[in-house]
């Protein structure tokens, strides 16, 4: 299982070195969604501080959107979703795979919009070391939902418009986790910020370990 | 034979040309009747002979329609989506997947009645149409979870693609659930709101009666419906099965003639 | 001889259409069996069914002894399939495709540089993404993708198209060479002439089922 996770990872990772989709296109897209929430809200009376979990979420929802959908589209790429399934690799290592070249690229577009509200939306980033781990558990419960429900939706005619409908309303409790773990955070109440980040870990755990169980239903697809 | 029996084997009464077009049987007129039955009991409960509630006054009366949704809609059909689900991914048999489409639908029908009857009850009682309350935004992203269970059924013509995407996403959904009730406690847990409490011993005691006795009604009036929706989806696929039954036989014909 | 495809009464179902429609079959270790019949009969199902990748609705069947309702995977990872599509990963090199081909079911990956050696696919072609490569050159790739898995079975559809003079005698060569090595393959081909000089028993697909099927072996075979 875990070669085959290393195996799907090394590729998925290597054709994104290669077609560098999420720097030109993903992380771009991210910085406009940063500029249009400084559009909505007055930047002037520190609104944009004030909602700055809350604006670091959304972007990194919606980026996590287009790197699934990627992430399944270069499976189809050439013709037919057979190639992954004619391979035999374990369901449960494809999954891992898949998941750890997604969070490895959605790590480094957060860094980017780390930096982005640091910048533009003059943010003070405090208490650092509840921030990283809120934001690893958060991204690996979003990832890991994200590789899910991108297979469920993958092949479908409407895969484009079913995926954000299937996937939003599930990843609410990492909104709601990693918006208040970033609002304490930043507030300066690590203690509160701790105790989010035992939902966001255990939002993740359990995607995770579902994760493992069903993407071989889904897999075995035709 | 009961009700329950009946669901557990719907081939038997295998349907005939004749009987094609129903989804009743006797005891789901029985049981049918029983249901208008205690739904006018519970009109008359409701509306006449339990007392206003002391805060509330008369926007208590709408708790009894509510409430029950709510049970119903969350707690029974999320419940039967999930066990339909596991069961189909367990068994692959088209009855788990036909029981937790089914339940799916249903519990979509009531969540989205709760909702209504939710905001129409907020407007006297809270002064709002919808408040940021826990049980309320846990409410509406079950409605959309459900819807989303509802787009992936439409989504696909391939029975067994369909059935199998499906029951992954319910049992999703439904594992999903407490995780979205922990988070939207905490995050509005300062914010709890006066909802009744219908274990508040100083309830009076028509009240909690009408109360329990309104959640029963719904509990049954859902397993009514469940039945005929179920038998609906069944002799849907009993069609389906005919259709390609004769689809093979037409194929196989075309393959003799061209010999 | 060892039974390596059983199908009895098989029937698959694309959406509601019943692309097979009662399919009996037995195919024995080493054999090359044409799959001929006119479009729309079936010949690309059967072969999508037999590699695990189409789902069987009525009926029974086995490949390389494994059922083919419960043990899709057992079958899909012992056995090659080339369809009309290549399937490559385009943003990769055709090196790199063969190397992910060949690590999926540990095969040593000096192998992959072999194969794309033996399938000529010239040296300066494997830099390059696939994406920037000629259908010819991909249709190779892809057929090294398959090489260097080793399968026990190949199935085949279609493999002729898209394929230059030089390419179809080498792809005819790794075929009987494969076979003779213990392999055995299904080819569903239109070019009847092209194929039936390679395979060695030549089935009939009509209509979602085999035709004059039980007395398969008397059919002539492949001498046209």
């Amino acid at each position: 299982m875990w070669r085959d996770a290393m195996l799907v990872a090394g590729k998925d990772l290597r054709i994104e070195a290669r077609s560098k989709i999420a720097l030109n296109q993903i992380a771009p897209f991210a910085l406009v969604v940063l500029l249009l929430f400084a559009f909505a809200l007055d930047p002037d009376r520190g609104f944009l501080q004030e909602a700055t979990p809350g604006l670091f979420w959304i972007a990194v929802l919606l980026s996590t959107l287009l790197v699934v959908q990627r992430s399944y589209a270069v499976e189809s790429a050439d013709g037919g979703r057979d190639a992954l399934r004619m391979t035999g690799l374990d369901p449960a290592g494809v999954f891992l795979g898949k998941s750890a070249a997604v969070f490895v690229v959605l790590a480094m577009l957060e860094v980017g919009l780390g930096v982005g509200v640091r910048l533009m939306y003059d943010t003070s980033l405090r208490g650092w070391p509840v921030l990283v781990v809120a934001t690893v558990a958060a991204t690996t419960g979003l990832v890991a939902a994200g590789t899910v429900y991108g297979a469920l939706a993958a092949g479908l005619r409407v895969r484009e418009t079913l995926l954000p409908l299937l996937f939003l309303p599930v990843v609410a409790p990492v909104m709601i986790g990693g918006t208040r773990a970033f609002a304490a955070a930043l507030d300066g109440s690590s203690g509160e910020a701790w105790r989010w980040c035992g939902l966001l870990i255990t939002f993740a755990v359990a995607y995770v370990a579902l994760g493992m169980l069903l993407f071989e239903p889904l897999l075995e697809d035709s | 034979m009961t009700t329950n029996a009946q669901v557990e084997s719907p081939g038997r009464p295998r349907p005939t040309e004749d009987r094609l077009a129903t989804t009743g049987s006797r005891c789901t007129r029985v049981l049918g009747v029983v249901v208008l039955l205690m739904l006018a009991m519970h009109l008359a409960l409701a509306l006449v002979i339990s007392p206003p509630e002391v805060i509330q006054g008369e926007a208590v009366r709408l708790f009894y329609l509510h409430v029950p949704l709510a049970v119903a809609g969350g707690y029974l059909g999320v419940g039967l989506l999930a066990v339909g689900s596991i069961g189909y991914l367990w068994k692959r048999t088209i009855f788990w997947d036909l029981l937790a489409a089914s339940a799916g639908e249903l519990a979509l029908v009531f969540t989205a009645l709760t909702l209504l009857t939710g905001s129409l009850w907020g407007r006297p009682v809270w002064g709002t149409y919808w408040e940021w309350d826990p049980r309320l935004t846990l409410t509406a992203l079950l409605f959309v979870l459900l819807i989303g269970y509802r787009a992936m059924r439409t989504a696909s013509t391939d029975p067994h693609l369909r059935a199998r995407r499906s029951a992954v996403i319910g049992l999703l959904a439904a594992a999903d659930v407490p995780l979205i009730r922990m988070s939207v406690d905490w995050w509005r847990g300062l914010h709890q709101t006066a909802t009744l409490n219908p274990l508040n011993p100083s309830l009076d005691g028509m009240m909690l009666f009408t109360f329990f006795f309104s959640m029963v009604t719904f509990a049954v009036l859902f397993v009514w419906l469940l039945v005929h929706r179920f038998r609906v989806a069944w002799l849907e696929e009993q069609v389906a099965d005919r259709a390609l039954d004769e689809a093979i036989a037409q194929r196989r014909a075309e393959g003799q003639e061209t010999q | 001889m060892e039974p390596v495809i059983h199908l009895r009464d098989a029937v698959t179902v694309l959406g509601r259409f019943p692309a097979l429609a009662g399919v009996d079959l037995d195919v024995t270790r080493g054999e090359i069996v044409l799959v001929a019949g006119p479009n729309g009969a079936g010949k690309s199902t059967l072969l999508r069914l037999c590699a695990g990748l189409a789902p069987l609705a009525k009926g029974s069947g086995q490949v390389l002894g494994f059922d083919l309702e419960r043990r899709r995977r057992e079958i899909r990872r012992r056995v090659g399939y080339l369809g009309h599509t290549n399937g490559l990963y385009l943003d990769l090199t055709a090196e790199e495709n063969v190397r992910f081909w060949a690590r999926s079911v540990g095969a040593p990956v000096g192998d992959a540089v072999a194969t794309l050696d033996r399938l000529e696919v010239a040296q300066r072609w494997r830099s390059l993404a696939v994406a920037h490569l000629s259908a010819g050159q991909r249709r190779r790739t892809a057929l090294a993708c398959l090489v260097v898995r080793r399968p026990e079975i190949w199935f085949l559809d279609e493999p002729h198209t898209g394929l230059d003079a030089t390419s179809r005698d080498l792809l005819d060569s790794l075929v009987r060479e494969a076979v003779t090595g213990g392999a055995t393959a299904l080819v569903a081909s239109h070019e009847l002439d092209r194929s039936a000089a390679l395979a060695s028993r030549e089935i009939r697909i009509v209509g979602g089922v085999v035709a004059g099927a039980g007395d398969e072996s008397e059919r002539p075979t492949g001498d046209s």
